[in-house]
């Protein structure tokens, strides 16, 4: 029946789009059901309220302060902390804080070895007992693609680099840091994506914080998802342009934002807008869910705005060739003004990159905070990049990139309806590698992750602030290295778990998101 | 009529006829007051109010009345500018040099062999045989990057140990390691900043504080200032510290391996006690070689950054290789603690050699490994300026000599310095070689300014 439920809401979407997609999109967010969202906010009452009575205790010193202090000779100085921006974490993420940071001591491949820690003093610190919990299955890791490997030719090639140049570069690209495998790796970013040029960054969030205010300034008008990451909303701020928020993944939201800028101009002085970006991402990791790329490319097209794409999980992940997300819907990587990709996630190594027309990587060149103040990519992780790009694209002379991008698919697909199955409730889209399972209450959080490890499983959770308070998930990342087996072992373990914590929530009520009721207020203007 | 036939007008007109009874008349005087206009009035405005009561409200934002073909031919009309400027062929900044090979001391620079003068690697262990066997093993154990953040499966015990490490060396409880230097001290700052006033040096000059007690004060400074080549007064910073309670973030990406006798900064230089300073922050990519940034300091002040930091919680963290191979510069930097004065020999030799060349004037103090050279008499124009030490570096650089000018973006820059040629001077660096660069530049100086 859910099935049938979510066919029809397909069918209804296409055609109603006029044919923009060709390949069905599904997409769903289940409801939360009502007694688990009163519940969960009993919960952080009950947690509030104990938070309050610990500081109590603490302030009069009947329980013992575990966090350090202050310097004697500085008491007088303005305090550091304001006591409120702490409460949360000295109360509620203290005691669930061996969810996080577990240090792992080899390959974040499908199975990881992670180092064992004990606490004795509820998680306020840490001692390492010197045992290795081997063999984790990990669920975790951005290894989409399974490159994260420290065999194979990948690294081979990366250890010849590494003999040749060394290690650092001590420059910066506008300087002397611009070494031929820059220039190389630059060629092949751009022929693999389909565009006139490229450029790469050493770090993918500096990428983002760092190009969008070389792009926009004031007089400009940033269209940004509801739920874009950290590096977009910084990048975004710091460019001093206005910023509109249109709801996650909602057309008529970003139409509306769209109409109502170009008539009415800027706020108070009516001028006409200088220009118009808008900020998506391709796969958005706390959701799952996949950017609908037609119909912002119709309404950029109609509005004459500029689009700008943040690949980060989708390149490589998504697509019949991985060249991310508009190779999924098949479309021109012309249409897209600004590509901007990881390296993190799929290629096994670290940075960024941006695409597009030559006009802008020229501008980029001279004009990025990147290229002039920070050092460029070190030589060993552009020859893995280069390396694994060439695998991917099938220019090693083997299939096996496209052997794993078809492991990944269908580990993706096999995954995410097993859960479904089972009665979790998955948010997101059915072809994203990435699965949040949802959580909700805060106890659970911390008890999810607890006794997954206990079943030899490492598994991501997150709760407040990174997700909405109520919305607490457990997220799984797929990987082409993840067999089947390995898939199995990890469903039954999760089945488990499931109906030992009572996560199985879903009434299979479906709610397609084009049906989410759409109001006028759903716009916030912020002028920084 | 409904309302003449109300009590009230009867009332009215009992009132009227009784005028002996005083205490009729009173209690009548209200009624008698109303004549028959005021009450038709009352009753329009009754009228009045019931009608705005079930009138539509007026939202404030359609106050515009275009109609929909209006706004259509609005949305047509409207041209944004380009997405970006173009920029010119010749933009100084638009053709990068390319370096065949290692950007180590000998150094193929567009074609050309050349001695580096250009590149960060104060203590010359881009190429040192220890760093890259550390490295390769590092590699065979990890693979090359860590596929997550910090908080998500990707702290390995590569980066335990190295932020062990580095806070050992410098004498402080803790430390925190970032995978860009960069977004070191760009995400540090903002994490304790949100209502601060914050003191950020431009050539030492100070504003006054005028914001209320609530207002957390930060004083940030450069160690070894990268735009000048002068050292930071610090022991007057830290006087000035704890006369208006403002705390110091010191930023040591120059200084650190650089200055003091163990390469601990500009703190061992001075002989402060490192307490005093509030956060120091340096990057891994001059003197330790490698790529990534640090901040240590005390528990109190860093382990704020491992929740708030930006770069920190929602980027990747350090390939496994490079903070390896940090641990490994750091290993050397400890067993021979006399490569730093081997190094500010180097350093008092260049520059005496450099002093007096007509046309070219030494900008930096002379135990600062990266120096300028800038034009005595300015054209007057910028991009003049620019392309006569452009010139100038050619020569050099055909000669074998490779050096580069001090890149800015000009738009960002509060106070932008003005064009120079950067001298980096190296431990690996003989003397000989050090006068052949120093005589170099002197005939290039000549050749292209007179």
């Amino acid at each position: 029946a859910a099935a049938a439920a979510a066919a029809a809401g397909q069918i209804h979407h296409v055609t109603q789009n006029g044919g923009l997609y060709k390949r069905p999109f599904n997409e769903a967010f289940e409801e939360t059901p009502m007694l688990v969202a009163v519940l969960t906010y009993v919960g952080y009452g009950v947690l509030t309220l104990f938070g309050y009575l610990r500081d109590f205790l603490r302030h009069w010193r009947i329980e013992k302060c575990h966090h350090a202090t202050e310097r004697k000779e500085q008491q007088d100085f303005v305090s550091l902390y304001q006591d409120f921006e702490n409460f949360y974490t000295r109360n509620l993420y203290m005691r669930i804080r061996d969810n996080w940071n577990r240090p792992i001591c080899s390959v974040p491949g499908a199975r990881v070895d992670i180092m064992e820690r004990q606490s004795h003093d509820y998680n306020w610190s840490f001692k390492y007992t010197g045992n290795i919990i081997k063999g984790v299955i990990n669920m975790g890791s951005y290894n989409y693609l399974g490159f994260a490997r420290n065999t194979g030719s990948c690294q081979e090639a990366a250890a010849k680099v590494l003999e040749e140049y060394g290690v650092g570069v001590c420059s910066t690209r506008q300087e002397i840091g611009n070494l031929d495998k820059h220039e190389e790796l630059e060629k092949l970013v751009a022929s693999f994506l389909g565009v006139e040029a490229a450029m790469a960054y050493g770090m993918g969030f500096a990428t983002n914080s760092m190009n969008i205010p070389a792009l926009v300034g004031k007089g400009c008008l940033i269209l940004s998802d509801e739920l874009n990451h950290a590096s977009l909303v910084l990048g975004a701020r710091l460019s001093g342009a206005t910023i509109r928020i249109f709801k996650h993944n909602n057309m008529q939201s970003l139409e509306k934002l769209l109409k109502d800028a170009i008539v009415y101009g800027q706020p108070r002085t009516r001028r006409p807008w200088k220009k118009i970006l808008i900020l998506v991402e391709g796969i958005y990791s706390m959701e799952g869910s996949i950017v609908r790329l037609p119909e912002v490319i119709a309404l950029k097209k109609k509005y004459k705005a500029y689009l700008y794409l943040d690949e980060a999980h989708s390149i490589g992940a998504l697509g019949p060739t991985g060249r991310g997300v508009v190779d999924y819907f098949g479309l021109d990587p012309q249409d897209v003004d600004v590509m901007m990709g990881t390296f993190t996630k799929s290629f096994g190594a670290s940075g960024g990159y941006i695409g597009g027309k030559k006009e802008l990587i020229d501008y980029l060149r001279t004009h990025s905070h990147s290229a002039v103040y920070a050092t460029s990519l070190s030589p060993p992780v552009v020859e893995q990049i280069v390396t694994s790009m060439k695998c991917i694209m099938g220019q090693d002379g083997t299939t096996l990139g496209k052997e794993c991008i078809q492991q990944l698919a269908e580990n993706t697909r096999y995954f995410r309806r097993r859960l479904k199955e089972m009665g979790f409730i998955i948010y997101g889209n059915e072809d994203s590698p990435v699965v949040p399972l949802m959580l909700y209450m805060p106890a659970k959080i911390g008890a999810f992750g607890r006794e997954m490890l206990k079943r030899n499983i490492g598994v991501v959770v997150v709760g407040f602030p990174a997700t909405p308070i109520i919305e607490s998930r457990a997220r799984f990342c797929l990987s082409a290295a993840h067999t089947k087996e390995i898939l199995d072992t990890a469903l039954k373990e999760i089945d488990e778990v499931g109906d030992l914590l009572q996560l199985k929530y879903s009434r299979h009520r479906l709610v397609p998101l084009l049906d989410r009721p759409f109001d006028e207020t759903t716009y916030e203007e912020t002028e920084d | 009529r409904t309302l003449l036939t109300h009590p009230w007008f009867t009332g009215l007109q009992e009132g009227s006829q009784s005028c002996d009874g005083s205490v009729a008349v009173l209690s009548h005087q209200w009624k008698r007051a109303a004549p028959a206009y005021h009450l038709i009035l009352e009753g329009i405005l009754i009228l009045w109010i019931i009608r705005l009561l079930f009138s539509k409200t007026y939202k404030l934002q359609e106050r515009s009345d275009l109609t929909v073909k209006e706004k259509e031919e609005l949305i047509e009309e409207w041209q944004p500018e380009p997405l970006v400027p173009p920029v010119s062929k010749d933009h100084p900044a638009l053709n990068y040099n390319i370096v065949s090979g290692p950007p180590s001391h000998n150094i193929v620079v567009n074609g050309k062999k050349c001695v580096n003068f250009a590149s960060f690697n104060f203590l010359g262990l881009l190429d040192n045989a220890r760093v890259k066997a550390a490295a390769l093993a590092s590699l065979k154990k990890y693979g090359v990057g860590t596929c997550g953040p910090r908080g998500f499966y990707g702290t390995f015990d590569v980066h335990l140990d190295l932020e062990d490490r580095l806070a050992k060396f410098m004498k402080t409880e803790e430390a925190i390691i970032y995978s860009y230097g960069f977004a070191t001290i760009a995400s540090a700052i903002p994490a304790y900043s949100k209502r601060a006033l914050v003191f950020v040096d431009y050539f030492l000059s100070f504003l006054n504080p005028r914001k209320a007690r609530v207002t957390r004060r930060f004083i940030v400074v450069e160690g070894l200032y990268m735009n000048t080549g002068t050292v930071c007064p610090l022991p007057e910073l830290v006087k000035l510290k704890y006369k208006y309670k403002a705390r110091i973030f010191l930023e040591e990406s120059l200084s650190f391996g650089v200055l003091g006798e163990h390469g601990r900064g500009v703190t061992e230089h001075f002989g402060i006690s490192i307490d005093d300073i509030d956060l120091i922050s340096a990057n891994m990519e001059n003197s330790l070689a490698s790529v990534g940034g640090f901040c240590c300091g005390r528990s109190f002040v860093i382990d704020h950054q491992r929740l708030s930091g930006q770069g920190y919680c929602f980027s990747a963290s350090l390939p496994p290789l490079l903070a390896a191979a940090a641990i490994e510069a750091l290993n050397i930097m400890e067993e021979n603690p006399g490569i730093f004065l081997v190094l500010k020999e180097k350093c008092e030799r260049i520059h005496k050699a450099l002093q007096g060349i007509s046309g070219l004037k030494v900008v930096g103090e002379s135990l600062s490994p990266a120096f300028h050279l800038q034009l005595t008499d300015s054209t007057g124009a910028r991009e003049k300026d620019v392309t006569l030490l452009q010139e100038i570096v050619n020569h050099c650089m055909n000669r074998g000599i490779a050096l580069t000018q001090a890149r800015y973006l000009e738009k960002e820059e509060k106070c932008l310095p003005p064009p120079s040629i950067r001298v980096v001077v190296t431990v690996e660096q003989t003397d000989e070689e050090l006068e052949r660069a120093a005589r170099i530049i002197k005939e290039a100086a000549q050749a292209v300014l007179l």
